[in-house]
């Protein structure tokens, strides 16, 4: 039996932003957490449950890759609440020049809606959702909400 | 800039300062006119007369005057403004701003917004800082607040109060024994914040067996819609109501605090007790937020 010819599903990217070893499934949440939707002109590669060999396991991921932007740092951490193993190359003329993981940020600003209905942050104000990272989960800082589980759901 | 938000934003000392500042101020109010010139907005965009009525007092007290919007119809609230745009406006007309609101986290967004002072009166299930701070009064007037035996009793998990209290006493080595009512305890998140801070939670489901361990009862309201009929709602509120009986054998000195309005958990009986101290504690809200309108303005 023959073998299943490999190659590259998205091509490589000159000159931006390669964010690999996204939860798979999780890309698309990964992009809005990033502010990158439908409306905004970034060229963008999405690859979904790719295979991935991970400390020599086979496993499943997604891999994003955005043109002509190099995405900071401060940008990417947020992404670590959905997906804590991601990582992050920067890319310029075909080649990476940087490589990092993400963290997970002390606050997070207009990422995650609060699940208190009677919380301010949820109202027509012009605010943005504001929680510390805590080791309990999100603490909202308006209402003192803590939010501990099904984080992924109440991204904005 | 000042404000004062929630008590969760106070250290120890700044609650000592500032309960010494409502102590001097209960001693000789009548030379203070800290205020004189000065003008306060009460915003309350939802009911509270007590809590108005007692800055409206405090402000006078210290010789200043307040204008104040006491409901959302016919406000700018109702024209669809929002609370950030009402508050950078009153901000022009005012030195500070005590705000009243429905939703929790308002009086932070005030904050943000304001160009005075802002005081946080109750925002929604949220803070309600100068109740807590005039409970530890209340306690301290009989007390000092350092390793005392509280006892909270009731509605431990949607009452406002008892989390601020028992918060702020976690700066003092306090143990607090919580008899809540089925389903109503205390949220695990704020046991769990406690015992970070080095509090001592004790759980009891029966007030009669802490009794002689406690120097502070503090009971809140039970409400009603906490429950689905009227029969359960008697049974379980009897069972919680403090009597001149279920007092016996107390500790020399107890004493009990309710925030009041109560509604049948202390017995009248009760009242004529030299422990009974809930009257005391309500008037304690004048020189208490005498102390707040000074410490800001």
């Amino acid at each position: 039996m023959q073998n299943e010819p490999r190659g590259l599903l998205i091509s490589p990217i000159k000159d931006g932003t390669v964010i690999d070893h996204i939860r798979a499934g999780a890309a698309l949440t990964v992009l809005r957490m990033l502010g990158i939707t439908g409306q905004t002109d970034e060229e963008l590669s999405i690859a979904t449950n790719v295979t991935s060999m991970t400390g020599g396991q086979e496993g499943k991921k997604d891999i994003v890759k955005v043109s002509n932007r190099e995405l900071s740092k401060e940008e990417v951490d947020r992404i670590a609440l959905v997906s804590p193993q991601a990582t992050i190359n920067i890319i310029r003329d075909y080649i990476v020049v940087e490589k990092k993981g993400v963290e997970t940020p002390k606050l997070l600003s207009g990422i995650v809606k609060c699940t208190n209905a009677g919380c301010i942050t949820n109202d027509n104000e012009p605010i943005k959702s504001a929680f510390e990272v805590t080791e309990e989960g999100l603490h909202c800082l308006y209402c003192d909400t803590v939010i501990t589980t099904d984080i992924e759901s109440h991204i904005i | 800039m000042k404000h004062i938000i929630s008590i969760k934003d106070f250290g120890r000392e700044e609650i000592d300062s500032l309960l010494a500042r409502a102590g001097a101020i209960d001693a000789a109010p009548e030379i203070r006119k800290t205020l004189d010139g000065k003008q306060v907005a009460l915003l309350f965009f939802e009911p509270s007369t007590r809590t108005r009525m007692s800055f409206t007092s405090a402000v006078s007290r210290l010789g200043g005057t307040t204008i104040t919007v006491d409901s959302v119809e016919g406000s700018s609230i109702s024209k669809g403004e929002t609370l950030a745009d009402t508050v950078r406006v009153v901000s022009s007309y005012v030195d500070a701003i005590v705000l009243r609101h429905p939703k929790e986290g308002a009086a932070r967004l005030a904050s943000e917004f304001a160009s005075v002072p802002v005081i946080n009166a109750g925002d929604g299930a949220g803070q309600h800082p100068s109740q807590t701070l005039l409970d530890l009064y209340t306690i301290r007037q009989s007390m000092p607040l350092k390793g005392i035996h509280i006892g909270l009793l009731g509605d431990l998990r949607y009452g406002r109060t008892t989390h601020s209290l028992a918060y702020a006493l976690s700066n003092y080595d306090v143990t607090l024994h919580t008899i809540a009512l089925p389903t109503l305890e205390l949220p695990d998140s704020l046991v769990t914040e406690l015992h970070k801070r080095g509090c001592t939670v004790q759980e009891h489901e029966n007030i009669a067996d802490v009794i002689p361990d406690l120097d502070v009862i503090y009971t809140t309201r039970i409400q009603r819609e906490r429950f689905p009929d009227a029969a359960s709602y008697y049974n379980v509120g009897e069972s919680y109501r403090i009597t001149p009986e279920i007092l016996e054998g107390h500790k020399e000195g107890m004493i009990i605090l309710h925030p009041l309005p109560r509604a049948g958990e202390i017995d009248p009986r009760v009242d004529a007790l030299p422990c009974a101290r809930y009257f005391e504690q309500a008037r304690n809200g004048i020189p208490v937020r005498m102390a707040m309108l000074e410490e800001v303005i």
